[in-house]
């Protein structure tokens, strides 16, 4: 199993005619995804890479019968993008864009509120369930079908993190990349719950780093409630504060948000807690022999 | 961004927000010029991008016209260290000559977003000009927050609220709530991040002023506001970030001597930690950007060597689907064309990692390879040493 995609999820590229969209677009039909729909304002009825190209997302519903959008339109398009598509039905929207002004996401969710839709991102490099289904940019190849389930803020570290699963032996259930921005669709706590009923996750990496509180957040949920091992580790043990750490939502503000007080939250939650980003592999492995 | 206090309060006045009377001024003669105008006492407030101005040096009043001139002379021009600014202080360039006012009470006021509760937040307090962060730690009970929903907007009930427990009335209570208005106004309407007014003062006739005003905006959104954009002030930014931002580069300066390039943010981060946690400290942070282009890697490769206080160097680039060959060819580019005396190592990982390793080691330049992040950082470290 694995969660939010599988096998079954149909998805619609939305800015499958840009350039970032095209080149995804193709790595991901590569990897197996079934990308059934392409859509860009204006463009209706053309086809590219081989994929029907539709002037709306409830079209591409209606027509192609899309249950997931991938985003990949500019940043000022991008919020009314998430809210195109949440507006047609699509269950899931992974939005990849990076730099969408914090007003226009803040706008976006509250219209997303009353609406049946997992968000994954922005500023991600999106979520993918090995050999079944990538919606995203990440490197395909490095994953392998696997029990560990991984949430992280971070891209480039997330497939360092899989990479070194990979080499204790293990694979990846799913690997979700909830997104760098301050405010984002699916926080650590959503994805934790579906990966607590998931038979096929044994244990969950959760890659955090500076800035706000969601891991903390997440270390009162899985001191709680959640039943499987745990490993993390927190990004930015050595930024200065008052600076924003390449994403747009790392940065320890007034003193709050240091990777410190992330590690000793989740630590006390009873997550193995790696102090060396080149110890999650380990750990992980640890963390599932002591269960 | 940030911008200067005089300029934030422009934009603040601009939308129906209550300042003192006032103007920048760059030259002692300027500043007497001003001071007559407005007419003594005055106060003059040195501008950089940092708190903690006025025990500084950076504040002072002049009861003159001939004393504003005089007290300019010696501030335009001065290096005033803060607890904000580092021992290198800042240069100080334009002060602001404003109104004395008389004081009758000093409260606090700011906006942030609540990335929790996903909104804006407005906080008042009764204890303004010291630190909020102080008084969040020490009297959180004396800080009232009204939450704002982005669909109905900032609710007159919600300043009402706010003013009334600031234990206001009358005339000041109504200046207040209209204050507090196009104060988020303000706010909304340049995508700021941050609108933080310490202190507000109620004056001894019962008028409601920014006396101080602070502005950060959303970098996300500060290209869709050019007149915003127009007001960053070059000189208050480390020298190599600048030149870093002109190619599109994360670069933030740090205090260490091993320098580090990266691709993507939190890889970045994880480097600079493991660096540490191998005995070494950071140079810096330097994210070419999770999709690296060989351009990318060139223009960084420049800004890393320019820092004189970098004495090894690690390249950790986990490309994924970007290709090792061509990442390993911008940085011999790079290194050929710079000369660089440098130790660095490189840990690439990625598509056609073979063909990279082996570009980087028939270029006939001394590269160290690595072959985790783990022996990469160890080989830095001991280098830098």
């Amino acid at each position: 199993m694995s969660i939010l995609i599988d096998k079954k999820t149909r998805v619609v590229v939305q800015g499958i005619t840009g350039g970032e969209g095209t080149f995804h677009t193709q790595r991901m039909i590569e990897y197996g995804t079934n990308v059934v729909a392409g859509m860009t304002p204006g463009k209706g009825g053309t086809t590219h890479l081989g994929v029907p190209v539709f002037n709306t997302v409830a079209d591409a519903v209606d027509q192609a019968g899309a249950n997931a959008a991938a985003i990949f339109v500019p940043p000022f398009a991008a919020a009314d993008a998430i809210m195109e598509a949440a507006a047609a039905g699509i269950p899931v929207v992974v939005c990849i864009t990076e730099g969408i002004p914090t007003f226009d996401m803040i706008k976006a969710k509250a219209y997303l509120q009353t609406r049946p839709v997992s968000l994954i991102g922005p500023n991600t490099p999106g979520i993918i369930s090995p050999g079944k289904c990538k919606i995203g940019i990440m490197p395909g190849h490095i994953h392998t079908q696997g029990s560990i389930g991984i949430i992280s803020r971070s891209g480039t570290l997330t497939y360092e993190a899989v990479q070194q699963v990979s080499k204790v032996g293990f694979g990846q259930s799913t690997a979700v990349g909830i997104g760098g921005d301050p405010i984002v669709g699916m926080k650590y706590i959503d994805l934790l719950k579906l990966f607590k009923k998931d038979r096929d996750t044994e244990a969950v990496i959760l890659i955090g780093e500076i800035g706000g509180t969601a891991e903390e957040e997440a270390a009162v949920y899985i001191k709680k409630e959640f039943n499987k091992p745990v490993v993390s580790f927190i990004a930015g043990q050595t930024a200065p504060p008052g600076r924003r750490m390449g994403h747009a939502g790392a940065i320890i503000a007034g003193g709050k948000g240091t990777a410190k007080e992330k590690m000793q939250a989740l630590e006390e939650a009873g997550v193995f807690v790696a102090k060396s980003p080149a110890d999650i592999g380990r750990k992980v492995k640890e963390a599932l022999q002591k269960r | 961004m940030k911008i200067h206090e005089y300029q934030a309060k422009q934009i603040l006045s601009q939308h129906g927000v209550a300042i003192p009377r006032g103007e920048v001024a760059e030259t002692p003669d300027k500043v007497r010029e001003i001071a007559a105008k407005i007419g003594p006492p005055v106060i003059l407030k040195a501008q950089i991008h940092a708190g903690g101005r006025g025990k500084g040096g950076g504040i002072k009043v002049a009861q003159s016209v001939e004393e504003a001139k005089a007290l300019a002379g010696k501030m335009i021009g001065m290096t005033l260290i803060t607890h904000q600014t580092g021992p290198q202080g800042k240069a100080v360039k334009q002060l602001l000559v404003e109104e004395a006012l008389g004081v009758a009470k000093e409260l606090y006021l700011g906006i942030v977003i609540d990335r929790a509760r996903e909104c804006p937040v407005i906080m008042a307090s009764t204890e303004g000009g010291v630190e909020i962060e102080k008084v969040a730690a020490e009297h959180p009970e004396l800080i009232f927050k009204e939450w704002i929903n982005p669909a109905s907007g900032f609710a007159g009930f919600q300043a009402r609220n706010l003013a009334f427990k600031l234990g206001l009335a009358g005339e000041t209570f109504k200046q207040a709530t209209k204050f507090l208005a196009s104060l988020y106004r303000a706010f909304q309407a340049t995508d700021a991040s941050l609108a933080e007014i310490n202190p507000l003062v109620v004056t001894s006739q019962g008028n409601v002023l920014a006396l101080d005003a602070k502005m950060n905006f959303d970098d996300n959104a500060v290209p869709r506001h050019p007149d915003i954009q127009a007001l960053r002030d070059l000189d208050e930014e480390e020298p190599l970030e600048v030149e870093a931002s002109k190619y599109n580069l994360n670069y933030i300066k740090l205090d260490g001597n091993v320098g580090c390039m990266v691709n993507g943010a939190g890889l970045a981060m994880a480097t600079m930690d493991i660096i540490k946690y191998s005995g070494g400290l950071p140079a810096n942070f330097l994210d070419v950007g999770g999709g690296v282009t060989e351009e990318a890697v060139q223009n960084a490769f420049k800004i890393l060597v320019s820092d004189k206080s970098v004495k090894a160097a690690l390249i950790n680039i986990f490309g994924g689907i970007v290709r090792c060959d061509m990442i390993a060819s911008g940085i011999v580019k790079a290194a050929k064309e710079l000369g660089t005396k440098i130790p660095i190592v490189v840990r690439l990982e990625g598509t056609n990692v073979e063909l990279g390793k082996q570009i980087l080691k028939e270029s006939g330049l001394a590269f160290t390879p690595a072959a985790s992040m783990k022996d990469a950082a160890k080989k830095v470290v001991g280098l830098a040493k």
